[in-house]
């Protein structure tokens, strides 16, 4: 405790001298990667309007960023506020790290939650406290080489499960050899198939893992089965050396991924075949069905000593030219409804984001994602999940066989969650 | 007796400084490591220290129960048993290689034999990877070239460890190379003379002059070795991240991941504590191991 006490003495030290003689307060600003890069520049327009604050953006790298924020907690040097990985959020509502934001954007008319997309607006309250502003989402839909589906005979992008069957079984008879790219160390393609069905992931209010039910069967059965017919090649995303290449020579036709894979295929694919990919919806079991709700948050610390004027720049960040800026810069996907209806500067005929080629298929799917379930332990089951399929995928265990021991692993790892919920209700 | 009192306690007090540095960076954090391995904390203990349970001996249990740490133990076993003896046999070689007299341009071979170890790993693992490439890499099309059907190095689970102990062995066979050099030019001359006089061929010069006069070093080496290849986990980390199905995953890279991603520490002190008494117990076998050879020989 003492050690503490020193701790945090240092860093009020530190503190104490942001608050220059000259008035300016300085603002810490945590953000990462390309979106620190770019919001010096989203900055200066907020600096203009509040000449009395000064914000200081301090970039991390995504692969620390998390440890990052729990020793910034733990240290007691938490920024004023930070860009938050919304499925970090849960965890750092149950450290108590972040300030509930439902008194502030009471305050601040101009954001109207309604406009928010429902699915992603979700997963910004964990346990019914909302600790973070969505500011760009992320989903995971289809990347595909529709040349190869039309000169393989197929007349349209598949929509729901049975045509993708089809689609992939016909790819191969035409002589592509595993037309569908499932990278097997990625959680993201079968959390998203495992969301379109109707029962959840966890039961009794994330208590326990609800693996070995009918739902999720189905949804590891139509996985692994990608992978038995020949659909998909068993491969670690390290094993594709050049991916945007091997899209690009046609060995895949499919590519399960998400916005920021716009940009990269606009840049890495020859020009000639700028007319030969799409996007679309991700099939589910009969017709379009729902994905992931990723994406990043905007939050407030709990022990910032200036929170109105990080209130202020949240909310700066959050009205909807600032958000249309912020997508040129970056290609980051708005939350906003209303953002994708404004026009866009600079493209032809004045046309909207929800109208861009490639954009519009992520504007439907935002309108079907599904929140994950809001514990902090759902990292790591998303990723005993995947290490599950991937047995199940290498023919090392049943279906049957692995999802019990799934559902087992899980129910392990809540056990803290579980003994912390019963210590609060008695 | 009164001086000898004074004397002690000067040398204490020279002495002091280290003992309290290693007592503080070193005594400290290990008991509080172990205190730590007894409890479950986890991040509901990092909000409130109300949160945290006194475990007992059930983090060790859970450890020792735990299928992927037998997994990990495993494959660190396998690494260390193939990695120790190549790793050493091939820094053995080289350095008898430069000791030799047939061989020439010796300073810039033992520049360019030396140099992985000083290359940065993750700029090495890097094009490692290019080169273990199921598709493109330079290995495979060797083995095309002689009819050999390609091998998936880092993606197929019986190839990934291997691969990981070529990398390894390559990266760090320099290091010990330079010990053996030095040993190597420790061993008299007139011995190998004698050696010769007597009839004796190379490979008895090298297994009776040569092995004989550098065992010391040989089981020094070979301690170290073992020891830091025990502790595997750069190399999988940046060359697979323990995949494929886990079988590249260490002790340490499990470690690893209970603490630092899954925040775990209770847990991971645990792990920490088990290894740490693998290492002990490897070390010492291989001690009265070398006392026995010795012995015998004597």
């Amino acid at each position: 405790m003492r050690r503490r006490s020193l701790l945090s003495a240092a860093a009020a030290a530190s503190l104490g001298g942001c608050a220059r003689d000259d008035g300016t307060t300085t603002l810490r600003f945590w953000a990462m990667g390309r979106e620190a890069e770019v919001a010096a520049e989203l900055i200066a327009g907020f600096e203009r309007e509040h000449p009395r604050l000064r914000v200081k953006v301090e970039q991390l790298p995504w692969s620390a960023a998390h440890e990052k924020l729990l020793t910034a907690f733990a240290g007691d040097a938490t920024p004023d506020l930070a860009q938050v990985g919304n499925t970090w959020l849960p965890e750092m509502q149950a450290l108590g790290a972040l300030e509930p934001l439902d008194p502030w954007i009471a305050r601040t008319p101009v954001l109207q939650p309604a406009d928010y997309f429902g699915g992603i607006w979700a997963t910004n309250a964990p346990n019914g406290q909302r600790v973070g502003l969505p500011w760009y989402v992320d989903t995971r839909l289809l990347f595909v080489r529709q040349d190869l589906l039309a000169r393989a005979g197929i007349p349209q992008i598949p929509r729901d499960w049975a045509a993708w069957r089809a689609a992939l079984a016909r790819l191969r008879e035409w002589g592509v050899a595993t037309p569908l790219l499932l990278p097997t160390n990625e959680f993201e393609p079968l959390l998203a198939l495992a969301l379109q069905q109707p029962d959840e992931v966890l039961r009794d209010g994330g208590r326990f893992g609800n693996f070995s039910s009918d739902d999720f069967r189905r949804a590891l059965g139509f996985y692994a089965e990608r992978f038995q017919r020949g659909d998909a090649p068993g491969l670690t995303n390290n094993q594709v050396a050049n991916l945007w290449q091997e899209f690009g020579r046609g060995t895949f036709a499919f590519y399960i991924s998400g916005p920021w894979n716009i940009g990269e295929f606009k840049r890495r694919l020859p020009p000639e075949l700028s007319d030969a990919w799409t996007t679309a919806e991700l099939p589910g079991p009969d017709g379009p069905g729902a994905s992931i709700a990723g994406g990043a948050s905007l939050a407030l610390f709990k022990r910032s000593r200036h929170k109105p004027e990080a209130w202020a720049l949240i909310s700066y960040l959050s009205r909807p030219e600032v958000q249309l800026q912020f997508y040129r810069l970056t290609g980051d996907l708005p939350p906003r409804r209303s953002v994708w209806a404004m026009p866009l500067p600079g493209s032809a005929g004045g046309g909207t984001l929800a109208e861009d080629r490639h954009a519009a298929a992520f504007h439907r799917q935002l309108e079907r994602v599904r929140p994950t379930p809001p514990v902090p332990e759902w990292e790591r089951i998303a990723n005993e999940m995947q290490l599950t399929a991937a047995r199940v995928v290498g023919g090392r265990e049943s279906i049957d066989t692995a999802v019990r021991t799934l559902d087992a692993r899980v129910d392990g790892i809540l056990e803290k969650r579980r003994w912390m919920l019963e210590r609060t209700a008695s | 007796m009164r001086t000898s009192g004074r004397e002690a306690l000067a040398g204490w007090a020279f002495a002091a400084p280290a003992l309290i540095v290693i007592a503080l960076f070193f005594g400290v954090p290990v008991f509080a490591g172990l205190a730590l391995s007894l409890t479950d904390f986890d991040i509901y203990a990092l909000a409130d220290l109300r949160n945290l349970r006194w475990q007992g001996w059930d983090n060790y249990v859970q450890v020792l129960t735990m299928p992927l740490f037998w997994q990990a133990l495993g494959n660190t076993a396998y690494f260390v048993v193939l990695g120790v003896p190549l790793s050493i046999g091939v820094s053995l070689a080289a350095a008898v290689l430069l000791q030799s007299r047939l061989v020439r341009f010796k300073p810039l071979l033992r520049t360019a034999l030396f140099a992985p170890v000083v290359t940065t790993l993750v700029a090495v693992a890097v094009i490692w990877r290019y080169l273990f490439h199921v598709k493109y890499g330079l290995v495979n099309y060797t083995l095309q070239g002689l009819g050999i059907d390609p091998i998936d190095w880092l993606g197929d689970p019986h190839w990934s460890m291997p691969t990981i102990i070529l990398f390894a062995a390559w990266k760090n066979f320099g290091g010990n190379m330079i010990i053996f050099i030095a040993a190597l030019q420790a061993v008299p001359n007139d011995l190998y003379e004698a050696a010769r006089l007597d009839g004796a061929r190379s490979w008895a010069q090298f297994r009776h002059i040569t092995l004989a006069s550098i065992a010391p070093t040989l089981l020094m080496v070979t301690i170290l070795t073992t020891a830091g290849y025990f502790q595997l986990f750069a190399e999988p980390y940046v060359m697979t991240q323990g995949g494929p199905l886990q079988s590249t995953v260490s002790v340490l890279y499990l470690m690893y991941d209970e603490g630092f991603k899954w925040w775990n520490l209770g847990l991971a002190s645990a792990v920490a504590f088990v290894l740490f008494l693998i290492i002990v117990a490897v070390s010492k076998g291989l001690i009265a191991l070398q006392r026995r050879i010795s012995g015998a020989e004597a």
